[in-house]
């Protein structure tokens, strides 16, 4: 964008290569990107820097906030996931070889989390069996805000700026022993406070066949469902929908 | 300075492997000898035993593969000849002390020794440790004449081998001068000087067994050719047409002339730095204190010579005799404080390991030790112009390295992609600064992987489930691959019975049937129940929830 080249004269290598160069952070970039279906779920179509998002009930969905600001570049940790499935992660978009783990953080939880928030742009954390002192859990957010960074809980956190939530989620592809999982469908509630006090929700193919997230077009779940069905190949994989999305 | 002024003019004329095998016709000319340059060769019988830091009239050998292939002179006043068995030489003498085989010792210990015949002469060349060769041209000339040069070179290097190992040194040091390095490695087993020209003759008595080629020696003999002198009488261009290469290069050897032009050569330098800690360090932060000094050292060295290390190994001994070593690898280069920051979280993983952890040292610290396991030239370090190192990725470095040494090296890991059919394993977990390489590669075809989308959670170990039919019965597969009934609900781990929506499966999984102990056989799943979709695996008459698409 910053690079005005007449388009005829770049080369095809070097098509992508303003995206790749630009800075990772402009100065009045203060909202990390986000995949473009998650835009409207969030106040500020992103990221807010310095804000706590916390996800309750899908780690997929965690993952795709991720994706991303991994894709543009941040630098990204989850912490206390020893299961978290890294091939889904990069399946969504997340750059794993930026993605740190750190899965058993021991006894000193709040300071290593406190560590990445530090120096990394998004720290996604899976809450101790034990529960969060609440003076930890405020120390982290402030941590958050003075950082520039996101504090990405996975659970229930006093004083998230927002929290999301899967209501309802329905798996496509699947028969009575045949088929494999392709689709879902699922609708995300993102509730919070000051800009994001009202509640939002959308309808996503969260992954779609093609291993995408993109809205879920139409505003019924027979309407969705009707519209996906022209991009499955297959014979094999269509009686399923019927039965699923029923 | 010698040794820098000899390492720049053999730079200069060095003429490249390439050319070494295939010069040695051209280069007759410099000689005196009618193709062969006039070489000393210095000689120190029993080098690996001297190496070792054996006294010679100890009964000492060192053995590789089970045969000896040095031994003292006190083990040879027992009997004991190179090539035969241990157990052999045990048997001759029962006192033997048995030393390993240490070809790197072996050079490294050589470097003084040929260091003191380089103040001789330049160009000195190691034909392997215990033997070093030099040109005697130049220097015979200047040091009145080849014996007393040769006198020259046995006080110096036997003087070096005194003040290297304090009270016995080896046998001494014999020195031979002759055309050809061969003729001269022959006159160096007696001590003598042959007269210019007079290698031919000098060769002739030989054995051909002499040659060091066993496969061509036996030939020879078989053919009736038992000394050099009768294999020399032969026309060159008959045995190479017989004999080949090798053949033709004995052939010249025999007929005294050089093989091949000598080329200096130095031996890998022992760049590794300790330092002993006396009383033992119990506390990380005074090893690391330590390590820091030994750090700078490090650096020092490898600066004066212009080199960059790259991956470090960290080796520890405690009082109770216990050696703890670990790599460390940077992408960059490593700086003294980086290195003596990797030391002490290693000293802190190692001293606070868990401890049920063999890892764990039972005693303090003793001995640390510090060598570079992989030099690289110092180019300096150049910031990426446009990608590359950047000042984001610099900070998250920090970062992780920082919860490194909180955790210990391990804690933090990064995914590389890697082959596999499972989604667990289909990722490679590398801790942070290691090389990111995967376990299994992920181009090669991986027939009956689980499809994509791939599970958003992995348990590692699975989960323990049951999968039962609407009549309350465990649903099985059938030796056929397929289901006894159809799957109606499910609990995972112990938890509420979910009804199942559909499914899809057996998918049957016959891994590694080549190899008993890793030989899986399972068939998986998929299956949603409620609002949750789970990979399950029946593995020996069990369910398992391996994943949660969740």
């Amino acid at each position: 964008m910053a690079l005005a080249l007449p388009s005829a004269a770049v080369p095809p290598g070097l098509a992508g290569l303003p995206e790749s160069v630009r800075p990772v952070s402009l100065a009045g970039g203060r909202v990390l990107p986000v995949l473009p279906a998650l835009v409207g779920l969030l106040p500020g179509g992103g990221l807010r820097r310095g804000s706590t998002v916390a996800v309750a009930g899908s780690t997929s969905l965690a993952l795709a906030l991720l994706a991303g600001p991994s894709a543009a570049g941040s630098w990204c940790a989850a912490v206390g996931l020893p299961s978290l499935g890294l091939l889904a992660a990069a399946e969504v978009g997340v750059a794993v070889g930026r993605l740190a783990l750190v899965a058993s953080p021991g006894a000193d939880w709040a300071a290593v989390v406190a560590a990445l928030l530090d120096a990394l742009d998004v720290v996604v954390v899976r809450l101790p069996d034990r529960g969060v002192r609440a003076a930890d859990a405020r120390r982290l957010g402030a941590r958050a805000r003075e950082r520039g960074a996101v504090l990405v809980p996975l659970g229930r956190w006093e004083g998230a700026d927002v929290r999301l939530s899967v209501a309802s989620s329905s798996w496509q592809g699947l028969g009575e022993g045949s088929g494999h999982l392709r689709a879902r469908l699922v609708e995300v509630v993102a509730e919070g406070r000051g800009a994001a006090a009202r509640p939002r929700r959308a309808r996503l193919w969260f992954p779609s066949a093609d291993g995408e997230v993109v809205p879920a077009v139409g505003g019924s779940g027979a309407g969705g469902s009707c519209g996906e069905k022209a991009r499955y190949p297959g014979p094999g994989a269509a009686p399923s929908f019927r039965r699923t999305s029923a | 300075m010698t040794v820098a002024g000899r390492s720049c003019g053999e730079k200069a004329r060095y003429p490249g492997p390439g050319t070494a095998g295939t010069s040695g016709a051209g280069a007759g000319g410099g000689g005196t000898g009618g193709g062969a340059i006039r070489t000393l060769v210095a000689w120190v019988p029993d080098w690996p035993v001297v190496a070792a830091g054996v006294p010679a009239e100890v009964a000492a050998a060192v053995v590789f593969s089970n045969r000896v292939v040095a031994c003292s002179a006190g083990a040879r006043a027992e009997g004991v000849v190179r090539g035969i068995r241990r157990r052999e030489a045990q048997g001759r003498c029962p006192g033997l002390v048995v030393l390993g085989h240490d070809p790197s010792r072996d050079a490294r210990a050589f470097e003084p020794v040929a260091g003191a015949v380089a103040a001789f002469a330049p160009r000195v060349e190691v034909l392997r440790p215990g033997v070093v060769a030099v040109a005697t041209l130049g220097p015979s000339r200047y040091f009145g004449g080849d014996t007393a040069l040769a006198a020259k070179v046995t006080d110096a290097v036997t003087s070096t081998l005194a003040a290297q190992r304090v009270g016995e040194a080896g046998s001494g040091c014999v020195v031979g001068i002759a055309d050809g390095a061969f003729a001269a490695g022959l006159a160096a087993r007696r001590g003598t000087v042959v007269a210019p020209g007079g290698s031919a003759a000098f060769l002739a008595p030989f054995p051909v067994a002499a040659l060091d080629q066993p496969n061509l020696a036996g030939l020879l003999v078989r053919l009736g050719l038992r000394t050099l002198g009768a294999f020399a009488a032969l026309p060159a261009t008959d045995v190479l047409a017989r004999f080949g290469p090798d053949g033709a290069r004995a052939h010249r050897q025999a007929r005294g002339l050089d093989e091949r032009p000598l080329t200096g050569h130095e031996p890998p330098a022992d760049f590794a730095v300790q330092v002993e800690l006396d009383p033992p360090a119990l506390r990380v932060d005074t090893a690391a204190f330590a390590a820091k000094a030994l750090a700078d050292e490090l650096h020092r060295t490898l600066a004066k010579r212009g080199l960059a290390c790259t991956r470090v190994c960290i080796e520890a001994e405690t009082e109770h005799g216990e050696h703890l070593a670990r790599l460390w690898r940077s992408d960059g280069a490593l700086t003294p404080a980086a290195m003596a920051e990797r030391v002490r979280w290693q000293l802190d993983g190692w001293l606070h390991a868990p401890v049920s952890s063999s890892d764990r040292p039972t005693g303090g610290i003793s001995l640390l030790r510090l060598a570079p396991d992989q030099v690289v030239p110092d180019n300096g370090r150049q910031q990426g112009f446009w990608g590359g190192t950047t000042e984001t990725a610099e900070r998250a470095a920090r970062a992780l390295a920082r919860v490194q040494g909180m955790l210990g090296p391990e804690a933090v890991v990064t995914a590389v992609p890697s082959g596999g059919r499972h989604p667990g394993e289909r990722v490679t977990l590398v801790p942070w600064g290691d090389e990111r390489e995967p376990v299994r590669p992920a181009d090669r075809p991986w027939p009956g992987q689980v499809p994509s989308p791939s599970p958003a959670t992995v348990f590692a170990p699975p989960l323990a489930a049951e999968l039962v039919a609407s009549s309350g019965d465990p649903v099985g597969v059938t030796g056929r691959g397929t289901v006894t009934a159809a799957p109606a609900r499910l609990s995972v781990d112990g938890g509420r019975w979910a009804a199942v929506a559909s499914w899809a499966g057996p998918w049957p999984a016959d891994e590694r049937w080549w190899d008993t102990a890793a030989h899986r056989r399972r068939a998986r799943f998929q299956v949603v129940a409620g609002d949750a979709a789970w990979l399950l695996a029946l593995e020996g008459g069990r369910w398992w929830a391996e994943a949660s698409y969740d």
